[in-house]
């Protein structure tokens, strides 16, 4: 079967709260790029990849991943697709091998297959030398380690990432970012949410901007650039006049 | 500012703002008209409790009650009851204070005294154990008063020294355990320690109620007349905290002396080191922990085998959460061991201990039912699993009976041998109480960490409430049917049924 062109195709979604947190937002992303998905806090991001990994029930609108209605198949939505939280979803009493088999086991993965898996993740993020020891005594960066290479281990198609990269030191971070780059080169799609534009910057193909729970811009940097007034050089320049050129355009 | 910072008095108003706020939002949970129904519900509850200890204590009293030995012997007995449940409680709270690390890492790391903050959270701790078992002692005492005389209203002096001289040997005990087996194994030690002295007494006494006369009444004992014959003379200082209850004066100065005193003295031998011992603590909680062959267990599982193999491990390796569970199976002791010595002699013991099973086996399926449904560690992950939503909850419910059944198989076997009727109705009841437990956890599952096990009784007391009345009911059904009286047995299963139905109704809705 053919690799849909689309990996993400979000069609009218919205979710309200005491308010809305996504508001009729469209979003197309494709299959193999590397998405970052920016906003200033409370502008609905989470709640849209929260929706998107199934742990949220839509009030409106259609979201496909890889061509799967997840309305209509969730549980075959949820096979290609990994969820990160930036509060690592690991088990204190668990080492991160059997953390490993545990996800191995609820994806169906070969148990030969996850083994081998398992030991390449653990190595490719430092954490061979911990394989054996329980989760209750990581600090956030190893415990976010393992929450991402629990994500890995089935090989999913989409990988939503939700601050990947918060509170990891320097070391991490960059084998976190070497990892997840190595997966877009392997035609994964990675769609992640980051405070830190310069990891946008540096990272992702292409940049959507959400604010009050809509898609307010999108496409790479230099499109974004030419979007603004002052043409700013950096993406935190670029960002920044957006939010406010939106918020400007709210109170009008 | 009125107190100095961080002084004594400075460090309690900042505890009895946060109690009393905590107590507020336990109580309303942020709404008005909560905290007015509660306190009617309250204070018909309270009426209520009154009415039942004026039964109780009303035909003792019209006995005419002297202080001689065998009156002595049954107050004591019953004060050491209810100081073992006391007892249990303050070593949890002072482990807590050592382990519980919410505002202490802000507290240690400032200029404020460890010292001061310490005895202020240990006399809070005494005072939250006088107050809780003066509510609890509150209407025998107030009827014991009213139909008995002022003179009985000495027994909450009794209380409140009781309460202060638990805390102390609480105290006492986490120190002890501190320097004996360090700080790593404290809190896991503590716990087993405070739960057994919870239990322990009733199921001693309760044992010893079986191997003597044959039956599970406690009191049985204690109003034996060789039980009494053995005991010291009334003039022994044993009895001093009985007369003291019964308005004996000087007998009241002397216990509360004791009681006071042990906790003064406790506070500061304690205060100078609890800073070092809260640290180190602290640091318990980096120290890996390494595993062998943990991995070995998911090996080669299906999705439902990987969820009951999962809940079957994080059970296994929490032996906290595994002595709470446990302590269930430890009220079974003493069913069991009345089964024993009536093996194949009477088939009536059998239905003495149906109810108690029943009972027991609703209790464990609410924790496990918790633990398995509500606390679930890593919610996203098994929620953006390729797992149905009803096949998840299927495997977790799995996990649960089987580890019910590993508990109860053994006594329903013992059961069968002596009446496999009696054998059949505890099944049905067991299965009954356990389902419904489980039910009422699955209806008011609200996600948490499940260090939070403990807390699980006040996140939903609806929940509670209805998973302890429709165990009671069934247990209650499963009884008078063991009994041969199959009409009278609708009667509480209806009610138990209705419980249910009540708790459906009342049941959170998810957005």
């Amino acid at each position: 079967m053919p690799t849909p062109t689309l990996a993400l195709d979000i069609k009218g979604l919205s979710k309200r709260f005491d308010r809305p947190a996504v508001d009729g937002l469209d979003l197309k992303v494709r299959t193999g790029e590397l998405y970052a998905l920016l906003g200033p806090n409370g502008a609905g991001k989470t709640t849209l990849l929260r929706m998107v990994a199934g742990l949220l029930q839509p009030d409106a609108g259609h979201i496909s991943i890889l061509g799967i209605d997840t309305a209509r198949d969730p549980v075959a939505a949820k096979r290609v697709v990994a969820w990160v939280s930036d509060e690592p979803m690991v088990y204190d009493r668990l080492t991160p091998l059997e953390y490993l088999q545990f996800i191995a086991g609820l994806w169906e993965v070969a148990a030969d297959i996850a083994e081998v898996r398992s030991h390449e993740l653990i190595g490719w993020l430092g954490l061979a030398e911990h394989a054996n020891e329980r989760c209750g005594g990581f600090s956030k960066g190893m415990l976010q380690k393992v929450a991402l290479a629990g994500a890995l281990v089935h090989e999913p198609r989409l990988i939503i990432l939700d601050e990947p990269l918060t509170g990891l030191d320097a070391g991490s971070a960059r084998a976190v970012k070497n990892v997840l780059l190595g997966k877009v080169r392997e035609g994964v799609t990675v769609i992640m949410t980051t405070h830190i534009l310069e990891v946008a910057e540096r990272m992702a193909e292409r940049i959507g901007v959400i604010a009050a729970g809509r898609l307010i811009a999108e496409g790479t940097l230099d499109e974004l650039r030419a979007r603004t007034q002052h043409g700013g050089l950096s993406l935190e320049d670029v960002f920044l006049d957006l939010v406010a050129e939106n918020e400007r355009s709210a109170a009008a | 500012m009125s107190a100095p910072t961080a002084s004594l008095t400075w460090f309690a108003r900042h505890e009895l703002g946060l109690f009393w706020r905590d107590w507020i939002g336990m109580m309303t949970a942020g709404r008005r008209t909560r905290g007015i129904v509660l306190t009617i519900v309250l204070l018909v509850a309270a009426v209520l409790l009154h009415l039942m200890a004026h039964a109780l204590v009303g035909p003792w009293l019209a006995k005419g009650v002297t202080p001689d030995k065998s009156t002595l012997v049954l107050l004591t007995g019953g004060g050491v009851l209810f100081w073992s449940v006391m007892l249990s409680q303050a070593l949890e709270s002072v482990t807590r204070a050592y382990y519980a690390r919410s505002d202490l890492d802000l507290i240690l790391s400032s200029p404020a005294s460890p010292r001061k903050l310490f005895a202020v959270r240990t006399a809070a701790i005494a005072a939250s154990t006088m107050l809780l078992s003066g509510l609890l002692g509150a209407p025998v005492i107030d009827m014991l008063a009213i139909d008995g005389g002022p003179r009985w209203l000495s027994a909450y002096g009794v209380l409140a020294a009781g309460s202060a001289l638990a805390v102390a040997v609480g105290v006492g005990i986490t120190l002890a355990l501190f320097n004996l087996v360090g700080p790593r194994r404290t809190r896991i030690i503590a716990q087993i320690v405070a739960a057994v002295v919870g239990a322990g007494f009733i199921i001693g006494i309760q044992a010893a109620a079986i191997l003597s006369y044959g039956t599970m009444n406690r009191f049985e004992v204690l109003e034996s007349s060789d039980f009494i014959a053995l005991a010291p003379d009334p003039g022994n200082p044993v009895w001093l905290p009985a007369r003291a209850a019964m308005g004996d004066g000087m007998a009241l100065l002397l216990v509360m002396l004791v009681g006071f005193g042990a906790l003064a003295i406790a506070i500061t031998v304690s205060a100078t080191s609890f800073s070092k011992h809260a640290i180190a603590a602290a640091g318990v909680s980096r120290l890996g922990v390494r595993q062998a062959d943990g991995a070995a267990v998911f090996r080669a599982s299906s999705q439902k085998q990987a969820l009951r193999r999962k809940e079957w491990l994080l059970l296994r390796r929490d032996p906290w959460l595994l002595s709470q569970t446990l302590m269930q199976i430890l009220y079974l002791v003493p069913p069991a061991l009345l089964l024993w010595l009536n093996f194949g002699r009477s088939a009536g013991a059998a239905v003495v201990v149906v109810p108690v099973l029943v009972m027991a086996a609703g209790q464990l399926a609410g924790g496990l039912a918790w633990l398995a449904l509500s606390g679930e560690d890593a919610y996203d992950l098994v929620v953006t699993a390729p797992i149905a939503p009803r096949v998840a909850l299927i495997a977790k419910i799995q996990s649960i009976i089987v580890v019910i059944a590993i508990v109860v198989a053994p006594i329903l076997l013992l059961i069968a041998l002596l009446s496999p009727a009696a054998a059949a109705i505890t099944a049905l009841g067991i299965t009954l109480s356990a389902a419904s437990a489980t039910a009422i956890q699955m209806w008011f599952r609200a996600q948490a960490r499940r260090s939070m096990f403990r807390r699980r009784q006040v996140s939903s007391r609806a929940a509670t409430l209805s998973e302890a009345f429709a165990s009671i009911m069934w247990a209650g059904a499963a009884a008078v049917l063991a009994a041969g009286s199959g009409l009278l047995a609708i009667v509480p299963a209806v009610l138990a049924l209705l419980v249910l139905l009540l708790a459906w109704s009342i049941r959170p809705r998810t957005a």
